[in-house]
């Protein structure tokens, strides 16, 4: 039994969704953790698009690219949490309300 | 040999003065006396005047036609077809001035051991006035313009520097300063009459600018030089001289002048640096007597400068003012004779002067040491027994300077007067003008002398005057002999005919033909005039005298003639408002146009613009501190509008 194949316009306004799901946690929640999160959603919909190009057009370029993203992401999760984890020991808070250190 | 003659003081400046500003200045060190460190300059002074002497006569013992020595030293400026080497040359007129410069100035340094025993900073005294020596010998001797004017600035700097020489006082400061400006005023002039000599002639050497006269296709003047340039020439340097020899209109400095020291007065700003006009004139005299515009003005100026000045001197109460108003006065005098051609008349007042006022003003420092600063004449009195031997000199100063035969100062201002007379460029208006300058000098003279010497003490200083020490009446004396004698070396063939037929006339004979001395004289004047208004002069002497005689044993009478012509005293008394209008015409207009600068241009517009710039940085500053809000989402949000600006110009601006 085979599944009938998915139109594209569905997976990329799947991944149009996602990425402005985690635009929005982006610009709205205060919360790091959640931003990270945000992002990493974000980039996965990007990776999304990759692979149904890549797919559509026959080309292994986009794939790639998505296997690039995929370790970098990683990297920068780790990153990302390591900071987290930083201004939380400094700040004891990670509300980005409270975080203005940039404007003082 | 020659520049052994500023060498001297130039060491002796040199040495007084690194051993001042290295070691007697620092704090706490204690300040050299006025006898070591004057006896260091005299020295100096007294090299170069014997220097100056055996040059003088070694020039006696050469043939008369070639009495120049020259010496190059090295070459000074050299730019295009300007070159200027730093070359000496002393020849019959300057070996006259190097020897009264170096003579006088040394009889004054030994005087100034005295007068300034008192002093603070000696050293620093005696270093101004070497350095006064060795820039006035430099003017006299340099065988160009430009090393005269090199001295020509030195000794105005130095008169700078003297006059301020207490410049704690505001006002001897200020004095300075004013000298300074005055003097700043002329050399603008001298400059540009240098300029013009330079573009007409290509040379500044003074031999070489005659040379051009004698070696002239016509005869009279060099290829291409009309009488208007050289007009022109006389009137810009003339510009210099009015300045550097304090003539109308730029007198106003030589009576402030006097706050500095007596003995500068009398250096300075009598014996030596105010006839270095006269110097140049004499110098160019083949210029000017090919000038007859600037002549007259020479002579109308000086003319005017003598008659004025003496009016002024009449009142003046403080001793030292009297003494400078009547070197203006005589220095009217020298320049009348150049204007009318007596450029040998000239120098020999220069000279008679330099010893008859060198000894007046250093008589009066001699009388102000006495009286403990005291400089006014109606408060002394009675000095005749306390200071018996300034008195005499004195006596002596007051006879050359009034005109009496036989004494110096006769034989020169008769010589001015004759010729302002009877030559071709006189007139009988400067005639007239220079005999009643005449009378008034011998008045003023005699007032100066009766109400300081004569008649009985008028304050308890003048009661208990004393005498001056011998290190000052000793150069008086010789001062004073010079004075008495030194107008036998100028004797008129009018005088010597009727003791030998023979013309003696020393000076004339000596100058020629650096300084001609033949005048050309109107037709039809003979001996018996000139030897009428010699006694004329004399008689007139002899009234201005016995008037003061008169007026100053009684004071009463000279007050109820001062309340009757209560107008005229008070006009001379402010010395015909020349300084008010001076301040109300120069001065005031340009301070206030200095304020409006200040204010009005220098606050407002220069510092406007940099403060404006300033501060619409800080503004812009301030205004865009508002997005920068230190929240993270912000940031995102613009990243956002960013981009999608960006995008909306790529996808749709570009189309």
């Amino acid at each position: 039994m085979s599944l009938p194949p998915v139109e594209p316009w569905v997976v990329l306004a799947f991944s149009a969704a996602i990425f402005f799901v985690g635009l929005f946690g982006l610009l709205v929640r205060r919360n790091l953790l959640i931003i990270l999160m945000s992002i990493e959603l974000m980039l996965n919909a990007v990776n999304l698009t990759y692979v149904t190009f890549s797919h559509q057009l026959s080309s292994m370029a986009g794939q790639m690219s998505v296997f690039f993203i995929i370790t970098v992401a990683a990297a920068e999760s780790a990153v990302g949490l390591g900071l987290v984890i930083a201004l939380y020991r400094t700040l004891k808070t990670v509300d980005t309300d409270e975080i203005t250190l940039l404007k003082d | 040999m020659l520049k052994l003659i500023p060498l001297f003081p130039l060491l002796g400046f040199l040495v007084n003065g690194l051993w001042y500003a290295l070691i007697q200045s620092r704090p706490g060190a204690k300040k050299a006396g006025s006898t070591v460190t004057g006896g260091l300059a005299s020295l100096a002074i007294l090299g170069s005047f014997i220097v100056s002497v055996k040059v003088f006569l070694q020039l006696r013992g050469m043939p008369e036609a070639s009495r120049v020595i020259e010496e190059t030293l090295f070459s000074w400026i050299q730019v295009g077809d300007l070159n200027v080497p730093m070359t000496l040359r002393v020849d019959v007129l300057s070996t006259l001035f190097t020897m009264v410069i170096s003579g006088v100035g040394f009889l004054i340094h030994v005087y100034s051991i005295g007068y300034m025993s008192h002093d603070e900073t000696p050293g620093k005294f005696f270093t101004y006035l070497n350095l006064f020596c060795f820039a006035m010998l430099m003017l006299v001797m340099g065988a160009n313009l430009p090393i005269l004017f090199l001295g020509w600035e030195g000794v105005g700097l130095c008169s700078y520097l003297l006059i301020g020489y207490w410049y704690t006082d505001d006002e001897k400061a200020s004095a300075g300063k004013k000298a300074f400006i005055v003097n700043r005023i002329g050399d603008l002039g001298f400059l540009l009459g240098m300029f013009l000599i330079f573009t007409t002639f290509q040379t500044l050497d003074f031999v070489e600018i005659r040379a051009a006269f004698s070696n002239s296709p016509t005869g009279v003047l060099p290829a291409g030089v009309t009488f208007e340039t050289l007009s022109a020439i006389g009137l810009l340097l003339f510009v210099g001289c009015m300045g550097k020899s304090a003539q109308i209109p730029l007198y106003v400095w030589l009576p402030d002048a006097m706050a500095g020291p007596t003995p500068v007065s009398a250096l300075i700003h009598a014996a030596t640096m105010v006839t270095s006009g006269i110097y140049l004139v004499a110098r160019l005299n083949f210029l000017y007597s090919l000038a007859p515009t600037a002549s007259v003005v020479v002579a109308g100026v000086g003319a005017f400068t003598a008659f004025m000045a003496a009016t002024i001197a009449i009142t003046q109460r403080d001793i030292k003012k009297v003494l400078a108003y009547s070197t203006v006065s005589q220095l009217g005098y020298m320049f009348l004779a150049c204007g009318v051609g007596g450029y040998v008349a000239g120098v020999f007042h220069v000279i008679t002067h330099a010893f008859f006022k060198a000894l007046m003003f250093l008589g009066a420092g001699s009388v102000i040491h006495g009286m403990h600063e005291e400089q006014d004449i109606m408060k002394m009195g009675g000095l005749r027994s306390k200071m018996p031997q300034t008195f005499l000199v004195f006596l002596i100063g007051w006879l050359a300077i009034s005109g009496l035969p036989p004494f110096s100062g006769f034989f020169s201002k008769d010589e001015i007067l004759w010729l302002s007379f009877a030559s071709m460029k006189g007139s009988k208006v400067l005639w007239a003008m220079g005999a009643m300058t005449a009378v008034m000098t011998a008045f003023y003279m005699s007032r100066l002398f009766f109400l300081t010497f004569m008649g009985k003490p008028r304050t308890h200083e003048a009661e208990h005057a004393h005498e001056s020490p011998f290190v000052m009446t000793g150069p008086l004396w010789v001062l004073a002999i010079l004075s008495a004698i030194g107008g036998f070396m100028g004797i008129p063939p009018v005088i010597s005919e009727v003791f030998g037929a023979h013309d003696i006339n020393w000076l004339a004979h000596w100058l020629n033909p650096v300084v001609p001395h033949h005048v050309e004289l109107n037709p039809g004047t003979t001996h018996a005039m000139e030897w009428a208004l010699m006694g004329l002069s004399v008689l007139g002497a002899l009234v201005g005298i016995f008037v003061a005689k008169g007026l100053y044993r009684d004071l009463a009478k000279a007050e109820s003639l001062k309340q009757k012509f209560a107008g005229v005293h008070n006009i001379l008394t402010n010395k015909w408002y020349v300084d008010a209008l001076y301040d109300a015409v120069i001065v005031r207009p340009l301070v206030n146009f200095s304020k409006f600068l200040w204010r009005g241009f220098d606050v407002l517009v220069i510092d406007g613009f940099v403060n404006g710039l300033g501060r619409l940085s800080a503004w812009t500053g301030n205004a865009a501190r508002v997005m920068q809000t230190g929240s993270v989402q912000t940031y995102a949000i613009m990243a956002l509008l960013g981009l999608l600006i960006t995008v909306g110009y790529l996808v749709y601006g570009l189309a």
